[in-house]
């Protein structure tokens, strides 16, 4: 097994590792800064990785350890976080779901950090509870808690959706918000 | 397991758009900036010849 070094697989984590770093920024430039932090930790550290475990969770815990800590720092809550995440997006949702997608990602950045990083985990990917405790190093419990906790309220923001539906076939509307969606997109 | 399929249920719902989002940016090319880092990391590390580093293996 001496030939096989965890460090050569790190690039096969990198594309998760930026997904991950984005949805709990919600900022492709910090998520990647995060990322490039996360590499050099772990290319150092690769000796405290035990072979045979989940590397990508280990990778993921040096991530949000290394997010939560710049959290601190900063001192800054969420700000301008607006629409940002739409615009990580290489495909631009369809005109038909355009609008249910940036629904959804204006509500999901909204989640506490907390929530949105165990519906990420554990709805996109596709860790188990124990997985997704153990990155975020928490009782198992916590993580499932988070995750009901965040679909809830995700369910309540679509519904609030669903009521204000009607109203944006209002042609005026119905411009102002494509013009509005097309903006944040370009 | 009966799901009626005509209105797929909220978490559904959740777990296709979390999961099309995700995979957006997982499926994105990785940017050079990190394969650059990566050689860079690579070839600090590989011990010259006559330092005798206490990193090498």
């Amino acid at each position: 097994m001496s030939s096989s070094d965890p460090r050569d697989e790190l690039v096969d984590h990198l594309p998760a590792m930026r997904a991950f770093a984005i949805s709990l920024t919600r900022n492709a430039a910090i998520a990647d800064d995060m990322v490039q932090d996360t590499l050099v930790k772990a290319w150092t550290k690769i000796d405290t990785f035990q072979p045979g475990t989940n590397l990508r969770a280990w990778l993921f815990t040096i991530l949000r350890n290394t997010y939560y800590s710049n959290r601190r720092k900063a001192k800054r809550e969420v700000s301008d976080i607006d629409g940002t995440f739409t615009e990580t997006l290489s495909q631009k949702p369809d005109h038909d779901g355009r609008l249910q997608l940036t629904d959804f990602l204006k509500s999901f950045e909204e989640l506490p950090d907390e929530q949105r990083e165990a519906l990420i985990l554990v709805g996109a990917e596709g860790f188990s509870y124990e997985e997704a405790a153990q990155t975020c190093e928490v009782a198992v419990g916590t993580i499932k808690s988070r995750v009901n906790r965040g679909r809830a309220r995700l369910a309540e923001l679509m519904h609030l959706d669903d009521e204000t539906a009607m109203e944006l076939t209002d042609p005026a509307t119905m411009a102002v918000v494509t013009s509005r969606v097309n903006g944040a997109m370009s | 397991m009966s799901k009626n399929e005509d209105s797929p249920n909220d978490d559904d719902v959740i777990n296709q758009n979390l999961k099309r989002v995700y995979d957006d940016v997982a499926g994105q090319d990785i940017p050079d900036r990190f394969k650059d880092l990566l050689a860079q990391l690579k070839a600090q590390d590989s011990p010259a010849p006559h330092s005798s580093s206490e990193g090498d293996e």
